[in-house]
């Protein structure tokens, strides 16, 4: 208990240092969102009459103090752009991409860990050096080059989708979760390739540990050794990786959705980055790294949770 | 098992040889001028033109020898900057430890939660868009808390080690241990991170440079040539599977070299 | 053990294999649109833009001009835009003008509606122009119409504006749009008169537009338009091949040449004056032997068959074909492509080696970009080694636009009216919008008088003149009128171009 109470301290902590970076970082880029709103035709009693309507004249400390308030209120500002509540705009987004990050985070689970046990174990045979090459080809392709690859062949090509006509997901569920379901896969290869090789080499690690050689040697069945004991020692740091898998999965669904035309939140993200729209940028990407911090604080406690050992390193 | 542990190492050394030598020979001298718009459009791949020509007429094996160039230059500057930075700043909080090491982590803990990718554009957009400096910087400073990380773990572990707490009753400076002790011995642990972190750059360049944020023309970075080849996908697929494959193989072999490392250093071990 | 890693191997594959066929299972149940062969097309149609319209949504405060393009199928004014450069009574009827030329006096057609169901009123319109036209204080939100003095009702259907002094143009801006008066959500709710009434926004995907069937004049022929927002140009192609898009327009020809034949393609012009724009406070740029050179040096013919596929109209000065009164073709070709001339120039402007320049250029607009790309390549034929810098259109606004922080910039320049003052008056050297920091007196002076002009020919004759001052004064490189290709879905026809930046969807329309 005692080790959550102060995992979760940190959580906190991490968060207010998180939301205070990003609302400095948007503060110092160049350029002036009232110049942007009113364009290359802008008065300077007009800019100066727009900076005060949306407070950009205040002092800085009072302006994060108000925003913070105002996030944690569910307040999340206007956009300067689209005169819109900016929760009202991105909610649809959090919803794509959040079924993004499920889907392929399912495939990568599904698949990554029964191939990681079924080849792990086995010691090393001469198909293990192909093994290992194709595991390391799959992760030194870039994501959205297997997205190009994909909405051309299935996209454009055989149409099991139509590419870049992205279905509403309050209107067709099935349709939209057949679109991401590609992108899912142009996200999860490199990270199923990655997380089996991580699961298959923790599990060889452990096998050569002398408990297991005992086990074995006194006539357990392998496999039950297997599944038995080793998983047990070898799932931590697996979860722990998953959980950052979690987290950079948002990182690469920002190239992925511009690449399937996927109304999420990395798309709109890079899109209000070129438009100077700091209210939404700020937003988003607090939402996202408080996701990640998040990913990574419940990482830790299911860590614990099966690994005592951990609690006592992580409370000295 | 030594078999496949030379393999991989082997193999790796042997792929990344053979680009370097092509990327080597590409700074010098290349087929064409990887810019002037000379030939026909759209050729598919020949004798004259190995990999075809793209819409502006320009040879496009000629582009990707530069453009692999620029790209392991600016990933090489990003692993140098981020390793450089991130295992002196590991080194010191692993070694010191206390306040100063708890202050640092925590704020190595909130910039990790920015995903690689995310604080890069920000940082991007407050160093102002399209100038590969600006693309070195920023993802060196995105990757500095990885390698922060590792290293603080290395050199903690070492820290209690029995020859360095001889080395502090022999009155050795801190400098001294830190540098000729410690650092030597965490290169085991550090080599396999620097060939993923080289590889993260090259992919995360990649990324920057599809998003349209990071190298910019005429000069050709292989990410920027895939977002230009996307689009041509129906005429002239080459572009984008010689351009996409270029990242690839160089990725795969530094993968090959990082996987070999990792064995090495299990069978030393 | 190698059967153990077989079967392994065998599960994996067949686990991929599920999956696939799954996913193929789904596809053959919810076919794809284009594949409903047999069911008849339900009348609507989907076009892609490049641009979301991320700006307020009310026709007063809108910039953007790709918010512009599209909402001019949703706002009218008293008068709007034919294809052909004219204007046509709208909201109005017809319209007086008093023998001093001060005084516009319009009847209003009957029976216009708002989309909301009112009909159009005398008050909607005197509304409409003192929100604008900063006639009781406050900022003008239009510049054009801060020469209106007073906006009257005369009655139920009449309004009389009156100007401050007689002026030629002024009634270009009467395009201004009609709203209705009191409703306060046009920002994000838009209510206006045109054949479209405005149904919904989703910021970055997609934007939903449906026939207004109350509309006053033919009806448009299409029940509903949805606009998709696709800004990455790669996507695009990839859109329009997997059959999502009907029409987009503004392609570039390699664009072009990537669609099968389930497409046609409709030319027209973009009307943007495109060029090397110098910024003539920045040495060498102010230097008219520097400038001539560069001018000499560029081969106009050339960047448009490299760059655009020989698609789009080369230009000599600020004025594009469109405005046919007032273009002088004979401008276009003033400095022909030679490069011994120009390395002469420039040795004696003092610079026999040439020197280092960057273009700047607009990251989301690829036919500036690869333009600026053909030039760098011709500039180093003399000696010039150009870099291009791309940057993003907010900052190409803030710094090149506003802060006039550059030394060259590719760019099209558009007009907002259908007026040749809109094209020419930036050039003015005290002008707000002179971002080039053009400074000559001789076209200050011309202007002013061109200004202070009633006379329609006389007017026409010194804008000519301003033109020629121009292209003489080598005031920027100019480049071309790009190419507007639109891809049209075949089976759909009706894409009309207009000398100004709008996309009218009214007339677009299935053939069966």
């Amino acid at each position: 208990m005692k080790y959550a109470a102060k995992r979760v301290a940190t959580l906190l902590v991490t968060m207010i240092i998180v939301s205070l970076l990003a609302f400095l970082a948007f503060d110092l880029i160049s350029g002036d969102p009232a110049q942007m709103m009113l364009g290359t035709e802008a008065t300077e009693e007009g800019l100066a009459a727009l900076r005060a309507e949306l407070g950009l004249d205040r002092p800085l400390p009072i302006r994060y103090l108000d925003w913070l308030t105002g996030f944690f209120r569910g307040d999340l500002g206007m956009s300067y752009h689209y005169h819109e509540p900016v929760w009202t705009l991105i909610a649809p987004k959090v919803r794509v991409t959040l079924w993004l990050s499920l889907l392929a985070f399912l495939l990568i689970t599904v698949v990554s860990i029964p191939l990681g046990l079924l080849t792990a174990g086995r010691g090393e045979g001469r198909l293990a050096g192909l093994h290992t090459a194709f595991n390391q080809l799959c992760m030194a392709v870039p994501a959205f080059f297997i997205g190009i690859l994909l909405t051309w062949a299935f996209g454009v090509t055989l149409k099991w989708f139509t590419a870049g006509a992205f279905p509403d997901m309050t209107q067709d569920f099935a349709g939209s979760m057949k679109y991401l379901f590609f992108a899912a896969l142009a996200l999860s290869i490199p990270r199923i390739a990655m997380t089996a090789r991580m699961l298959r080499s923790t599990v060889a690690g452990e096998m050569e540990k002398d408990y297991v050689r005992t086990a074995i040697s006194r006539g357990n069945d392998r496999r039950g050794v297997l599944f038995r004991h080793v998983l047990k020692n070898a799932l931590p740091p697996v979860i722990a990786f998953l959980a950052q898998t979690m987290a950079e999965l948002i990182a690469s669904s920002i190239v992925v959705e511009q690449v399937f035309g996927i109304p999420g939140l990395g798309r709109f993200l890079v899109a209000c980055i070129s438009n100077r729209d700091y209210q939404v940028v700020q937003a988003i990407v607090v939402i996202l790294a408080f996701w990640v911090v998040l990913a990574g604080t419940l990482a830790d406690l299911i860590q614990q949770r099966i690994d005592p050992r951990l609690r006592l390193g992580g409370a000295s | 098992m030594k078999q496949t542990r030379n393999g991989c190492l082997t193999a790796g050394l042997i792929l990344s040889g053979l680009m370097l030598l092509c990327i080597l020979v590409g700074f010098f001298w290349t087929p064409y001028d990887p810019t002037a718009m000379e030939s026909a459009k759209f050729l598919p791949p020949s004798l004259e033109h190995w990999m075809g020509t793209d819409s502006f007429g320009r040879d496009i094996f000629s582009r990707v020898l530069k453009g692999a160039g620029t790209t392991v230059t600016i990933a090489l500057s990003i692993m140098g900057i981020a390793a450089v930075c991130g295992v002196a700043i590991g080194a010191l909080t692993g070694y010191f430890g206390g306040v100063v090491d708890e202050v640092l982590m925590r704020v190595n803990d909130a910039l990790t939660a920015f995903p690689s990718i995310l604080l890069a554009l920000v940082v991007i957009s407050i160093l102002g868009p399209g100038s590969k400096y600006n693309v070195v910087l920023a993802l060196g400073l995105v990757f500095i808390p990885g390698y922060a990380r590792v290293s603080r773990t290395a050199f903690a572990s070492l820290r209690e080690a029995n020859y360095i707490k001889s080395a502090q009753l022999m009155g050795v400076s801190k400098g001294r241990i830190l540098l000729v002790h410690l650092l030597p011995n965490t290169v085991q642990v550090l080599l396999p991170t620097l060939t993923i972190g080289f590889n993260n750059a090259v992919l995360s360049e990649a990324s920057m440079s599809y998003l349209g944020i990071g190298v910019t023309p005429p000069d050709a970075s292989l990410g920027y040539m895939l977002s230009e080849a996307q689009g041509m996908l129906g005429t002239a697929p080459w572009y984008a599977i010689c351009s996409g494959a270029t990242i690839v193989l160089l990725v795969f072999g530094v993968g090959l070299i990082g996987q070999g490392l990792q064995r090495r250093e299990k069978g030393v071990a | 053990m190698n059967t153990r890693r077989l079967v392994a191997g065998l599960l994996s594959a067949a686990l991929m294999a599920t999956l696939m066929s799954g996913c193929g299972g789904t596809a053959e149940q919810t076919a794809a649109p284009t594949q409903q062969g047999e069911e008849p097309r339900p009348n609507e149609i989907t076009v892609a833009i490049a641009q979301d319209l991320d700006d307020s949504l009310d026709p007063h405060k809108t910039v953007a001009a790709g918010t512009k393009e599209i909402m001019f199928n949703v706002f009218e004014g008293l008068v709007k835009p034919t294809p052909d450069g004219n204007l046509v009574p709208a909201v109005a009827e017809s319209y007086e003008l008093s023998e001093d030329g001060t005084v516009y006096t319009f009847t209003l057609r009957d029976g216009v509606k708002f989309h909301n169901g009112a009909t159009v009123t005398a008050e909607d319109v005197v509304y409409s122009f003192d929100r604008c036209a900063d006639i009781t204080g406050g900022s003008s939100l239009v510049e054009a119409l801060s020469v209106v003095t007073d906006v009257t009702a005369v009655d139920e259907k009449t309004v009389a504006i009156t100007i401050a002094a007689p002026d030629n143009e002024f009634f270009a801006s009467l395009t201004l749009a009609i709203l209705p008066k009191g409703y306060e959500d046009q920002d994000t709710a838009p209510v206006g008169t045109g054949p479209f009434r405005y149904v919904s926004r989703a910021a970055q995907d997609n934007i939903v537009l449906e026939r207004f069937d109350d509309y006053w004049g033919e009806p448009a022929k299409v029940e509903k338009v949805t606009l998709k927002v696709i800004e990455n140009a790669d996507s695009l192609v990839m859109s329009l091949q997997s059959g999502a898009v009907d029409l987009c327009a503004k392609l570039t020809s390699t664009q072009v040449a990537q669609l099968g034949d389930e497409f046609y393609v409709a030319e027209g012009t973009m009307n943007l004056v495109q060029a090397l724009y110098l910024n003539h406070a920045v040495a060498p740029f102010d230097d008219l032997k520097v400038r001539q050179a560069l001018c000499y040096a560029i081969d106009k013919q050339q960047a448009i068959d490299i760059a655009c596929d020989g698609y789009g109209t080369p230009l000599g000065s600020s004025m594009y074909p469109g405005f046919g009164k007032y273009f002088l073709p004979e401008l276009t070709n003033y400095y022909p492509h030679d490069v011994e001339k120009a390395k002469a120039l420039l040795a004696e402007a003092g610079y026999p080696e040439g020197f280092d320049m960057t273009i700047t250029a607009p990251s989301n607009y690829s036919y500036h970009v690869d333009v600026a790309q053909v030039l760098v390549e011709q500039l180093k034929a003399v000696g010039i080694n150009a870099k291009i810098e791309l940057v993003e259109w907010a900052t190409w606004l803030s710094d090149v636009y506003s802060g006039r922080q550059f030394q060259a910039t590719v760019v099209g320049l558009d007009a907002s009216t259908m007026t040749a003052r809109a094209l020419l008056s930036r050039f003015e050297s005290t002008a707000k919008r002179n971002f080039i920091n053009y400074n000559s007196e001789t076209y200050d002076a011309l202007y002013a008088q061109a200004q202070a002009t009633i006379d329609d020919a006389e007017q026409t004759e010194l804008y000519k003149a301003l033109e020629r001052e121009l292209t003489e004064n080598a005031a920027n490189v100019y480049i071309q009128d790009t190419a507007n290709l639109v891809a049209v879905r075949k089976g759909l026809e009706g894409v009309v171009f207009y000398p100004i930046y709008v996309l009218d969807l009214s007339n677009v329309g299935w053939t069966e």
